[in-house]
């Protein structure tokens, strides 16, 4: 692969806090390395503000190879930026060429309230798990793992519900913000299981209140959400979700 | 002072069944009012957190991160080993156990290695009650495979995401206490200072990072579990965030830092491509049980890696260690890949590189395949394309990453690949009980020192972290606070808490007061190179005296020059940064006093003055049979205490995989 060094305009947004209005800020950065990561570029970035005594801008990372799902970047109008089923840590600056204009945002959406620059509040994710997103199992009560054989297909598609990193991306990239595709990420994981089945129904009646209570958007089946995901969580998952809010609605079963 | 182990006596394996029927306990009304602080929310964290919360402990858990399920256990990507013996290939307890002490070279504790081998199967149970979707066979059974050290197939996986399905596990369970009201959650938190009084850990002092105030905490015990240090030298395979800060600030309150200099590189990662780099990628070693490694025969071979021929590639590990091949452990195959490369057979742009090549596992399984499907044909693409998918479905989200990385696609030619600094063995010194020498402190997982002698086995970091939080804390625990059910909350206005946050607020203005003209990454780095270049892959005593003297001069430029902008009340990452660089400052110099104390080589730590002729590291079991506690006393003056390595059971010899 052939290396290259190109020159970019980046315009930023930036926040003082939740409370401030915010704004977007130009930024010119020189010299930048087609192996770089896209975060890697902003390191640069922040460095070259630093010694120019200037403020940072603060964003969220942290494993930096797509799997701890704290970064969150909307890059030229679409989350986690160009690359099909790819975080932000892991766009790389070969995607782009010299003289480029790369505009950056925060995710956007109420539910997701705005920390500082492009880092936000993804905290509603974590009430909405402690909802219902588990199997109640204290340790220790544990029979052999062996003892409950799991259909493979099942068990691979609960697997690949449950890749889900919890980014939020198809919040952002939803028209509506709406949190459907993590939620049913998160139920099909779970209801795909022998072991999720005694609280199917209660799970799946409580993620979604949460879910309302968070004051996520509605879904309409747009579809922005499965085709910005970085791990390519399927909108089945939605379908699969739908299904198993209505069975436990229509055979009863309340909000705990 | 004098170490106690509290290693239960007894035979060997009955000195945890004894341990646990015979400990004090805690009755459920007391626990009740009981508050325990867990730093960190990885594998050993949110396991401990959640199993204590549903225990009926009134817990309080804290991250850096913005929720708990992204703490850096989530990128373990291989998997995690347990003495099920479901392959019926003749493992058991006492050969996880073997495996363990051998792995480490002869220096973990028989007790400790033995008690983690024990609670490995209990471990998958739990998982798989979770919820944690392991790879199965299709009769519907857990599958297994190999990892480095073994010749068993012990490890449980989930492609190669298994660190971040059993941390979702933990998680679940987490956020379910959080639910019920046992676990107070406090994310975007980090726990600068521990609260001393009458001589035991009883609280934290933690700063919120979202507005930069700082909080204090009682708790009637503490439990760091807060990873390891490898980001003390820059570039590593850990998350940007992931520091020795808790660790060290308990270090400086009196908890003895154990083996600080036992560091792994492990072999298998995505080389460095720059100086803009900002941490390394690790290509999981379960790649190595389908992955071929190799080098070419001649020197300077600038020929592309598929124009090379078989017969003149040099598969080095197999011919060094015919009997292990590819799955020698990590300390070993890193060496050997130094080696080739400092020899000049290194490959890529840089030359700091080998391959790791799945050519002949694709064929084999491709072979297979059509075989399954009852295809008769020995149409080499349509073999390859069968065996493309079988290596997919098993490394997919490996290969992609190397992908995304490289530009290059692994399925067509090798990876590139160069040894990158892991995980760290040494940590903070526990007994037993995970106890540290502060009384109420304890430390867990990566964060303590205990199980992994002088090099850990793949697939064996999640299985410690979650052995100490789902299985041993909540029996250790109890047994010391079953003293303590009459200790009263203690108010945090006390003047202990008063101090420490006064001595955490003092260090944030003398940092933010500096007002220098370098900023905190670029120290980072070059405190990163000195380690790297003197404290890494292999020590020398030379190198190790100049870096000690580097280190010292670097710290004194960062307390004079550093520049930290921004408030101190506001979200500010690089006033975090700066905190946490500062204490790695101090800890790499112990990390090279403890490496030119220990004057033999074993396991991760290579030490050039004590190698046989063939390159191996040998050990001095005469002289260093031994684990280093150190002892803080003041700025650059520790006092080493020993702990004798006492082998009852097995006896160590020289570590071979020939």
């Amino acid at each position: 692969m052939e290396h290259y060094n190109m020159n970019l305009t980046l315009k930023v947004w930036k926040q003082k806090n939740n409370k401030a209005k915010g704004a977007f800020e130009t930024y010119k950065v020189s010299g930048i390395s087609s192996e770089m990561s896209f975060l890697e570029m902003f390191d640069v970035l922040n460095e070259q503000l630093v010694a120019e005594n200037k403020e940072p801008i603060a964003f969220d990372h942290d494993c930096r190879e797509g799997i701890c799902g704290m970064c969150s970047m909307y890059i030229n109008g679409r989350a986690h930026g160009p690359w099909h089923q790819t975080t932000t840590c892991q766009l790389h600056m070969r995607e782009y060429k010299d003289g480029d204009t790369i505009v950056v945002e925060p995710w956007r959406a109420n539910s997701f309230p705005v920390i500082k620059d492009l880092v936000v509040d993804r905290s509603a994710f974590d009430r909405i798990v402690a909802a219902g997103g588990y199997i109640s199992v204290n340790t220790g009560n544990a029979q052999d793992a062996n003892c409950l054989p799991v259909d493979k297909q099942r068990a691979d598609e609960s697997f690949a519900a449950a890749t889900c990193i919890g980014c939020g991306a198809c919040v952002a990239a939803c028209p509506n913000t709406s949190a459907m595709l993590f939620v049913s990420a998160k139920v099909s994981h779970l209801a795909l299981l022998p072991q999720g089945e005694p609280e199917r129904k209660s799970r799946a009646v409580n993620m979604i209140h949460q879910m309302d209570t968070e004051d996520f958007g509605s879904c309409t089946n747009i579809g922005a959400c499965e085709a910005e995901c970085p791990k390519g969580i399927s909108l089945e998952n939605i379908a699969r979700l739908n299904r198993e809010y209505l069975g436990a609605m229509f055979s009863g079963s309340k909000e705990a | 002072m004098a170490l106690n182990s509290k290693i239960p006596s007894g035979q060997l394996d009955s000195k945890w069944k004894t341990y646990k029927s015979t400990c004090k306990l805690v009755n459920p009304a007391n626990k009740r009012s009981l508050e325990i602080i867990v730093v960190g929310t990885g594998l050993a964290g949110a396991s401990a957190a959640a199993t204590l919360g549903e225990m009926g402990y009134k817990v309080k858990a804290f991250c850096f991160q913005d929720s708990p399920r992204r703490a850096h256990s989530i990128a373990a990507q291989g998997g995690i080993n347990a003495a099920k013996n479901y392959q019926n290939d003749g493992d058991s307890t006492y050969r996880l156990f073997y495996d363990t002490i051998k792995g480490g070279d002869y220096r973990a504790r028989e007790g400790n290695v033995h008690r983690l081998a024990e609670v490995s199967a209990n471990i998958i149970d739990q998982c798989v009650a979770q919820g944690v979707p392991f790879a199965r066979e299709y009769g519907g059974l857990l599958s297994n495979r190999s990892f480095g050290g073994t010749q068993v197939q012990r490890t449980f996986y989930a492609a190669g995401q298994t660190g971040q399905q059993l941390l979702i596990g933990a998680y679940q369970g987490l956020e379910r206490q959080v639910s019920l009201g046992n676990v107070e959650m406090h994310s975007r938190h980090e726990m600068l200072e521990i609260v001393m009084v009458d001589g035991k850990a009883r609280g934290i002092i933690a700063r919120n990072l979202v507005t930069g105030e700082l909080e204090r905490h009682f708790g009637h015990a503490v439990l760091l579990c807060t990873g390891g240090y490898g980001n003390v030298f820059y570039l590593s395979t850990n998350a940007m965030g992931s520091n020795v800060t808790a660790a060290w600030k308990a270090h400086k309150q009196g908890a003895f830092f154990g083996n600080p200099c036992y560091t792994q590189i492990h072999p298998t990662c995505i080389p460095v491509s720059g100086d803009h780099q900002s941490k390394l990628t690790l290509m999981s070693e379960s790649l190595r049980n389908d992955g071929r490694i190799w080098v070419p025969k001649a020197k300077g071979d600038n020929r592309k890696a598929t124009d090379i021929p078989e017969e003149e590639r040099d598969y080095y590990l197999e011919r060094r260690y015919p009997a292990f091949g590819n799955l020698v452990p990590r300390d070993v195959a890193s060496r050997a890949a130094k080696e080739r490369c400092d020899a000049g057979f290194g490959v890529g742009s840089s030359k700091m590189a080998v391959y790791l090549d799945f050519a002949s596992a694709i064929e084999r399984y491709g072979k297979v395949e059509a075989h399954k499907q009852g295809l008769h044909t020995t149409d080499k693409n349509t073999i390859m394309a069968l065996g493309r998918d079988v290596v997919k479905e098993k490394y997919g989200n490996l290969f992609d990453m190397y992908a995304k990385i490289t530009g290059e696609n692994p399925y067509e030619i090798p990876m590139r690949i160069y040894p990158a600094v892991h995980y760290t063995m040494g940590g903070l010194w526990v007994d037993y009980e995970l106890m540290t020498t502060v009384p109420n402190l304890y430390a867990l997982g990566e964060a303590n020192f205990s199980d992994h002698g002088a090099n850990r086995l793949g697939a064996s970091a999640l299985m410690q972290g979650l052995a100490d939080g789902y299985f041993v804390i909540p029996y250790t625990l109890g047994n010391n606070l079953a003293n303590d059910i009459s200790t009263k909350a203690i108010p945090t206005d006390h003047p202990a808490f008063v101090a420490a946050e006064k001595d955490v607020n003092d260090r944030i203005n003398r940092l933010m007061n500096i007002k220098g003209t370098e900023s905190v990454e670029s120290f980072h780095k070059r405190l990163g190179k000195i380690m790297w270049d003197k404290c890494g892959m292999a020590r020398n005593a030379k190198g190790l005296t100049e870096a000690i003297e580097e280190i010292k001069a670097l710290r004194k430029e960062f307390w004079s020059n550093v520049r930290v902008p921004g408030d101190i009340k506001e979200f500010n990452p690089e006033l975090d940064k700066a905190g946490r660089v500062a204490d790695f400052l101090e800890l790499g110099e112990l990390m090279c006093i403890d490496a030119l104390n220990r004057n033999e080589s074993c396991g991760g730590h290579f030490r050039e003055e004590s190698q046989t002729e063939e390159g191996e590291a040998q050990r001095d079991d005469e002289h260093f049979m031994f684990v280093s506690a150190w002892e803080y006393k003041a700025d650059s003056q520790f006092e080493l205490h020993k702990e004798a390595l006492d082998y009852e059971v097995v006896h160590p010899s020289a570590r071979s995989y020939k």
